[in-house]
């Protein structure tokens, strides 16, 4: 039993921390790099690459430096504190975790560093109009061609798919719409002939976009793993987001305590008042045992009984969905009118949680798959 | 005791639907189902539409327009538009500044503005909080100083809805800064908002609208012939106003209408191989929100027969109070349900009625996406405005509890 960071993670912490401090710590200028044309600040990326973020999950034989889902729990903590913008997740947490689990060395080889350099931006196209949150919802086709694969279908919602050098696509080769046997992962580059993106701005200010396939050619080579792999990559995907959420928490009780110290109505600071307290210890004790639950499924991540994983994961994502929505709404009730403008980030954290139980399934979806 | 209408208000209902089927434009209809905003100049021609009917403002004295019709009247106009939906009577007019020009005017006031106020040729916005003035009303430091026939404001007012639509503004300002409590030195003016020292700024809300502003005030001279009643009087007409609401606070059509809406989509998404909205879950979860609505809808009409008991212009029942902490709770819980059914689909920023906004052209996705998420982070001022749910609190710990 041990709840600790080693030395060496603290050391990452601290240095993540900084990066944000510098480039996040005055908030007006998150609305800066969000205009740029993917939506992220490209100089802020090669930061990342130079702390090492961008190879930190990677083995060591293909550039990276071997960190687990603890590190990645670290990184997205502070991401979680600072409304980050960059694509982090979707590329360097779940794409890469499905090239980790799924690709071949060859591909390892040629794709891993070029991630680790900031070279390339990978994004998951697996949503469909109809699957919601279901991984093996598949409609999008791959049917052999001579030596390789040629997909059609489309993808929406992807995450992180605007500014993407390479798509990583489901496809379904055989079975039907919702069979779990028959699904292939493809590595597909962005600009292959027959992709059409339309990239655009979601609610909480990160960017995603719309995929189209028509007829685009991969290499047989491309395959890059099944549903299982898909499977645990959103696993890790979801241990990811469930330590951003709880560094949203933390930045947004640490606001709205300063916010009623400081407001004051009937000639005191509202923070006086125990209803008012009461209210802000009830998101303090839902953010803390969201925490724990981000630990339990950071410490289960790595698992290799994909049972046991999905489990931990469905708890984690039911219990950190729930906090989310309960922390961001009485952040915003006690920040009254101001936390409902633009130009104050706690209703941006608002906003970054409610998309945060949207993604890889809301608190109800992982509910039900626990209660199945 | 008797829960169903009697013919003749059921009768009366059949024929508000009539009116409405009849007279609402489609397009306008369609937007606010879809949660989209309506334009200025829709809801002036609706409003007009219903004044021409006499239904603008029913509640007022029978000499400006009103119809002396008992508060379920009242109710079942009300409910009926919201669930429609349609456009209510802009409430800054016809709750608001109307009424208390009815009641506190002088007979120039009246004349002057009630015609247009019911008509919306005057489109009114309220000048009450203030950057350190929102729970806390009565600590407004806007100034109004007396100078021979005008006074002259200064300070500055927020959350200013639509002011950017308005022809003016009804303001509560400090005359007296000397009072001896701080409700006793507060007058109710009225103010042109073409008046030279006004300014206004807009405030963007997270869901990329505008729809609130900060109006402030530099050395603005007023004639003193626009002040409401008494000086140092105005906190009993804001009171008066801010009590006067008790019809449509709860907004239970509203809720009627979004819940249908989200039977809608859940009939249109797939839960697996079912419709969601055939899966037993989401249905318990609808269920919830139905009961909640059914007791909440009951517990209006009752304070509306107690209304009715009690003489309708008698002092605000307390229990309204419950009106509003239950309606604002329900009314975010189906914004937040209609998100739900939309799923990821929510996630794309989708806004595109205002210039200055950068959200995308075409919808992704069906069209119902879009709003979704916009409308749940909105929604959440509704338990923040007229009176936050705590202050709501305050009153029912007060005058019913005791304590």
């Amino acid at each position: 039993m041990d709840f600790d960071f080693t030395d060496e993670q603290r050391l990452l912490r601290d240095s993540v921390a900084k990066l944000f401090a510098n480039r996040y710590g005055d908030f007006e200028k998150r609305n800066g790099y969000a205009k740029q044309p993917d939506g992220f600040d490209r100089a802020i990326w090669t930061e990342y690459a130079e702390v090492g973020l961008l190879a930190l999950p990677f083995d060591e034989k293909h550039g990276g430096f071997g960190g687990g889902p603890v590190e990645t729990m670290i990184v997205m903590e502070e991401i979680g504190k600072n409304l980050a913008l960059e694509p982090y997740l979707p590329s360097v947490v779940f794409a890469g975790a499905i090239l980790r689990h799924g690709a071949s060395d060859a591909v390892k080889d040629e794709i891993i560093p070029k991630i680790a350099a900031g070279e390339a931006i990978i994004a998951v196209a697996h949503t469909e109009r109809q699957s919601r949150y279901d991984l093996n919802d598949v409609t999008t086709t791959a049917r052999r061609d001579g030596d390789g694969y040629v997909i059609e279908g489309d993808k929406t919602v992807v995450i992180g798919g605007n500014s993407a050098d390479y798509l990583i696509v489901s496809a379904r080769m055989s079975g039907a719409r919702r069979d779990r046997d028959g699904i292939a992962l493809f590595l597909v580059d962005a600009k292959a002939e027959g992709v059409s993106r339309r990239g655009y701005a979601m609610q909480d200010g990160l960017h995603g976009a719309e995929v189209s396939l028509a007829n685009v050619r991969v290499p047989a080579s491309r395959r890059v793993g099944n549903l299982p792999v898909l499977e645990r990559a959103a696993d890790e995907a979801i241990a990811a987001v469930c330590a951003e959420a709880v560094g949203v928490m933390e930045a947004l009780i640490a606001m709205t305590v300063d916010y009623m110290k400081t407001r004051k109505q009937f000639g005191v600071a509202i923070s006086v008042f125990q209803a008012l307290q009461h209210r802000a210890v009830d998101m303090y004790v839902a953010a803390e045992q969201a925490r724990s639950m981000a630990i339990f499924a950071a410490l289960s991540a790595a698992s290799d009984d994909a049972k046991e994983r999905g489990e931990a994961m469905a708890m984690a994502k039911s219990a950190i969905g729930k906090a989310a929505r309960f922390v961001g709404q009485q952040a915003i009730q006690l920040h009254g009118g101001i936390g409902m403008t633009m130009e104050y980030k706690a209703g941006h954290l608002f906003k970054r949680l409610t998309m945060i139980d949207l993604q890889f399934g809301d608190a109800d979806h992982h509910l039900r798959r626990l209660a199945a | 005791m008797e829960l169903s209408f009697s013919s003749e208000e059921l009768a009366f209902r059949d024929e508000v639907r009539a009116f409405i089927r009849d007279n609402l434009p489609r397009d306008v209809q369609q937007r606010m189902i879809e949660g989209r905003e309506i334009g200025k100049q829709d809801i002036v021609d609706w409003q007009r539409k219903l004044n021409a009917k006499g239904w603008a403002v029913p509640h007022w004295p029978r000499a400006w327009g009103g119809q002396n019709w008992s508060p379920v009247h009242e109710y079942i106009l009300i409910d009926e538009l919201q669930s429609a939906p349609a456009p209510q009577p802009l409430p800054f007019n016809v709750s608001m500044v109307g009424p208390v020009i009815a009641t506190f005017g002088s007979d120039e006031q009246k004349k002057t503005f009630l015609p247009g106020t019911a008509n919306l040729d005057i489109w009114w916005c309220q000048g009450f909080s203030e950057p350190g003035a929102g729970s806390d009303l009565a600590g407004l430091k806007t100034t109004a100083r007396r100078e021979g026939d005008f006074y002259v404001i200064n300070g500055q007012k927020t959350w200013t809805t639509l002011a950017q639509y308005a022809d003016w503004i009804f303001v509560l300002a400090r005359t007296n800064p000397q009072a001896a409590k701080k409700q006793e030195g507060i007058s109710f003016i009225l103010v042109d908002m073409k008046t030279p020292g006004i300014t206004v700024r807009p405030i963007q809300l997270i869901d990329g609208g505008h729809e609130v502003n900060e109006v402030w005030f530099d050395e603005v001279k007023v004639p003193a012939e626009n002040l409401v009643g008494e000086e140092n009087k105005g906190w009993d007409y804001a009171k008066f106003l801010l009590g006067n609401e008790r019809t449509s606070i709860a907004r239970v059509g509203v809720s009627k209408q979004r819940l249908r809406r989200v039977r809608e989509l859940a009939a249109k998404e797939r839960a697996g191989d079912a419709r969601l909205l055939d899966a037993p879950w989401f249905r318990e979860k609808l269920a919830g929100i139905e009961i909640d609505l059914k007791a909440l809808e009951i517990t209006q009409l009752r304070v509306l027969a107690e209304a009715r008991k009690s003489g309708k212009h008698g002092a605000p029942d307390p229990k309204s109070s419950i009106l509003k902490i239950k309606g604002s709770e329900i009314q975010q819980a189906t914004t937040e349900l209609l998100m739900d059914v939309v799923g990821p689909l929510a996630m794309p920023y989708q806004r595109s009625t205002d210039a200055e906004d950068d959200g995308n052209a075409t919808p992704i996705g069906p069209d119902d996406a879009a709003y979704a998420a916009p409308t749940y982070f909105n929604w959440r001022k509704i338990s923040i405005y007229g009176g936050s749910n705590e202050i709501q609190r305050n009153i029912i710990a007060k005058a019913i509890l005791g304590f």
